[in-house]
């Protein structure tokens, strides 16, 4: 083995300039929960103006129609882009992987260090575009144009093209870092571990990176056209100018609509994980799982344009998309069932990691269930841009983001800090969010079916959206979003009390049987004493035959 | 690693020379100005010229083949955008609508001529205007 | 203090070296970002056929030269790669890269030129969306141009010094990527009228 230091790290390689990919990851897991509480705290404003117009907002002051348009566009712009993507994708991608295919760090760690400096300055670009003249734009995350591309319609000459700045060098930092993951699981995969040897997880994680770059290609060209339309009066998306707005649509969406496959494939990687260990119990069907995120992947390129579904597209390219996007529900089931029959003859453990992924599982079905109403085009004229979307759109996403990091960061905080998270406080931030989190959105699909649209500032000017009964519906909404909001105070309690209070971990607090499990709690620079070499699957729990309940990775046969 | 060890420097000058070959002719046969012949040597000898580049000086004839594999289907994304995009992008009108843009010089013609302002004649946001039967 | 590089890097489970693994990954991320701008030409290109009206003003003989430039400065660059590897000649490799620097610069100042030469006849960005996308794809592909340039020319230092030298044959891969798109490029902005 090569000459290597395992030496002890500074302050500055831990925490300000790390190229640990421990670190790195860590300092996408703080990033992203922190524009968590940005996000969150946006979508507390607008829906307080939704339930009580006009009325001044505590920590926040009257909200203006402009003010509106900004916090809804910023709140999706960075649920999406600076919560979910760095969360599941960057830090647990950048934690995981080395640790699980057992080397010690990521194949070129100062370009992981680079792609966290983009992402960071991204951050701050993201943060100027609200302080410049005209404020923060508010052409909605998707910023067509031609309300995107000029400021005479936009209203926001200098936060459009910041904004769109920001994005581009989000995407920019997650195209660097990718390829440090997929170089880094191709090559540096530890001896004996085959392709099919490879947790589920890092399979899943590499797919979305995968998926990311291809699809978002067209979309950095267009952006670059946008921005071109914006600061030099160029016509690629204006009709008087020669150009077609609805080529913008499309470039969008053939990222936009892979994209919530990229965020949705690492939540099933945690799944895979945790229901394996906690249910002590290997996977069903690994190779059948694998293959339909592979067609998952695939089929969610050619379904992008149910989103334009009413934009004026040809009809018969709206039947093809109807087809399409129905069928890609089949894989997903596939792998939905897989997860589902891995619980059977286990022996599942109540902890905090298996409660979070029961409620993704129970909870996200709903979002894909609903997902099929919308992806039928004669349905969708009805639906589209209205709050049942929303409501479809939020019970996927936030179980995939919230249930599924803190499935993850439940599960592998022991790994991270050294201790088990606090149970007690665990069970209560739990329920705390679970249940508000439906009172927030059950109220949205029923106002979507009586036809509430969305983006709308105040609804007291439409007559048909006053009835009665629904403004005290958009009342409950607000008030379970506080009420989550609220609950989210002991999470963040937990995070920071239970690296000193919580139960000491050791290696092998689940009993896992993947490679992170044999290395100490936390990992030292380098993280294995002795790199470990792999002798058989990753879910070797209660094999038959065998005199251990589980047998790990690295722990060689029996001559 | 059974890398290109065995050719010399100049096997890949003979490379080069028969890129300016290939070159000569692209630039040669759309002179000639008949459609199928531009067709082909320009945009038929700029794929070759692609693949020999990629093949012999990117040296992907002796890498693992799935390289190939990887790079193609890039390629093959970009097809599908371009197929599902077309039939929007590339219409420029329907049974009720026309496409408005002021560089089609039948639209251009009639809205000057008749002195009507963008707003006013139901130009939507993605660019086309309904026929004048709908109002 | 000190970057120590991890084992991970010099790994190979499938027998590729990891730099050269990475840049082909890192290809196929760029073919969708240009092949993507391409597409929308090519949407915008068969629908506006008096696009062919403008694209009569490309300087094809620019353009031509050019194309002979970058094919050339790719014999450059893989014939530096001969040099590092099979030759073991660490300062004919430096020559040869610093010789492909040469043609990128040349390419700069043709492009410079007709930039120049086009801004003064009228014929704008804003002009008409064709130019547009003239401008848009030629002036991102000389962002590569000038990108590879810098790399090329950053690990020339160490590649003379015998350190690196795998970085010839990585910087020559992006490098003929660059030559790869205007090979593309030259016949759909200069050629097809």
């Amino acid at each position: 083995m090569s000459d290597h230091h395992h030496h002890e790290l500074t302050f500055s390689e831990k925490f300000l300039f790390p190229t640990d990919h421990k670190y790195i990851g860590l300092q996408y897991l703080w990033t992203s929960l922190f524009m968590g509480a940005v996000g969150g705290f946006m979508a507390y404003v607008f829906r307080m103006q939704l339930a009580w117009p006009g009325e001044s907002v505590p920590l926040f002051g009257v909200v203006t129609p402009q003010n509106y348009n900004a916090l809804l566009t910023n709140h999706a712009t960075i649920m999406i882009f600076w919560v979910a993507m760095p969360m599941l994708i960057a830090a647990f991608g950048n934690i995981l992987i080395p640790l699980m295919i057992g080397c010690d760090d990521m194949v070129f760690p100062r370009l992981n260090r680079l792609s966290y400096q983009i992402f960071f300055v991204s951050t701050v670009v993201l943060f100027l575009s609200f302080l410049v003249p005209g404020g923060g734009f508010g052409g909605s995350w998707t910023s067509y144009p031609p309300l995107s591309a000029r400021a005479e319609y936009s209203l926001t000459p200098w936060g459009s093209s910041l904004w769109v700045l920001a994005v581009a060098l989000e995407i920019v930092a997650f195209l660097v870092g990718g390829i440090n993951f997929m170089t880094t699981t191709m090559n540096s995969r530890a001896p004996g571990m085959k392709m099919m040897d490879i947790p589920m997880v890092i399979w899943m994680i590499n797919l979305a990176v995968v998926l990311f770059m291809f699809s978002v290609g067209p979309l950095v060209a267009g952006a670059i056209m946008l921005l071109l339309d914006q600061q030099l009066g160029t016509s690629f998306y204006i009709p008087s100018g020669g150009g077609d707005p609805v080529l913008f649509q499309h470039l969008f969406w053939f990222f936009g609509h892979p994209e919530v496959y990229v965020l949705l494939l690492p939540t099933f990687g945690f799944m895979a994980e945790v229901i394996t260990t906690l249910a002590r119990k290997k996977l069903f069907a690994y190779k059948t799982i694998l293959f339909s995120a592979f067609m998952t992947g695939i089929l969610s390129m050619i379904v992008w344009a149910h989103h334009q579904f009413i934009a004026g597209i040809d009809p018969r390219m709206a039947n093809i998309f109807s087809i399409t996007t129905i069928l890609i529900s089949i894989p997903l089931a596939i792998i939905y069932l897989a997860y589902i029959w891995t619980f059977y003859g286990g022996s599942i453990k109540y902890e905090l990691p298996m409660m979070w992924a029961s409620a993704f599982l129970v909870i996200f079905l709903v979002g894909g269930l609903t997902g099929l109403f919308l992806g039928s085009s004669a349905l969708d004229i009805y639906f589209h841009d209205n709050t049942f979307v929303v409501a479809h759109f939020h019970y996927t996403l936030m179980p995939i983001t919230f249930f599924g990091g803190f499935t993850a960061i439940t599960y592998w905080y022991p790994k991270i800090f050294g201790r088990k998270m606090l149970h007690g406080l665990g069970v209560i931030h739990f329920w705390g969010t679970v249940i508000p989190f439906n009172g927030i959105f059950i109220p949205l699909f029923m106002l979507g079916l009586a036809g509430q649209h969305r983006k709308i500032y105040d609804y007291t000017h439409f007559p048909d959206l006053m009835q009665p009964g629904f403004q005290q519906l958009r009342e409950f909404a607000t008030i379970s979003l506080v009420v989550l909001a609220l609950f989210q105070l002991l999470f963040v309690y937990s995070m920071v009390m239970s690296m000193k209070t919580g139960e000491v971990a050791g290696n092998d607090p689940w009993g896992g049987t993947t490679l992170e499990w044999q290395c100490p709690s936390p990992p030292p620079h380098g993280n294995f004493a002795t790199l470990p070499t792999v002798y058989r699957g990753p879910y070797e729990y209660s094999v038959p035959g065998s005199d251990k309940d589980v047998l790990p990775q690295n722990m060689p046969s029996k001559a | 690693m059974g890398h290109d060890v065995a050719h010399t420097s100049g096997y890949y000058v003979k490379i080069w020379a028969i890129l300016m070959v290939l070159f000569f002719i692209s630039v040669a046969g759309p002179t000639l100005g008949i459609l199928i012949v531009t067709l082909i040597t320009a945009f038929g000898v700029a794929a070759i010229k692609a693949t020999m580049v990629m093949a012999y000086f990117m040296h992907l004839n002796v890498e693992k083949k799935y390289i190939w594999g990887l790079l193609a289907s890039a390629l093959i994304f970009i097809l599908g955008l371009f197929i599902g995009v077309a039939p929007d992008v590339m219409k420029s009108h329907g049974v009720q609508w026309t496409k408005c843009n002021s560089f089609d010089e039948r639209n251009l013609a009639r809205f000057q001529h008749e002195g009507i302002h963008a707003l006013d004649i139901g130009l939507n946001r993605t660019g086309r205007i309904c026929t004048p039967q709908r109002f | 203090m000190g970057f120590s590089k991890p084992v991970a890097t010099d790994r190979s489970a499938t027998g590729i070296p990891t730099g050269r693994l990475a840049m082909w990954i890192l290809l196929s991320s760029e073919i969708v970002i240009f092949g993507g701008l391409l597409v929308c030409y090519l949407l915008y290109r068969f629908h506006n056929t008096e696009w062919g009206h403008e694209a009569a003003h490309t300087n094809v003989w620019a353009g031509g030269f050019n194309t002979f430039v970058l094919l050339t400065s790719s014999l450059f660059i893989v014939l530096a790669h001969h040099a590092a590897e099979t030759d073991k000649d660490n300062e004919k490799a430096f020559k040869w890269m610093w010789a492909t620097i040469g043609c990128a610069l040349i390419f700069l100042c043709v492009k410079a030129f007709e930039y120049t030469t086009e801004i003064h006849h009228g014929y704008t960005a804003q002009a008409n969306p064709f130019w547009a996308f003239y401008y848009t794809a030629t002036a991102i592909h000389a962002g590569h141009v000038v990108a590879g340039g810098l790399a090329i020319a950053i690990c020339s230092f160490d590649v003379r010094k015998g350190e690196h030298l795998n970085r010839v044959e990585l910087t020559g891969i992006y490098w003929h990527f660059v030559d790869l798109v205007w090979i593309f490029l030259f016949p759909l902005l200069y050629i097809a009228k």
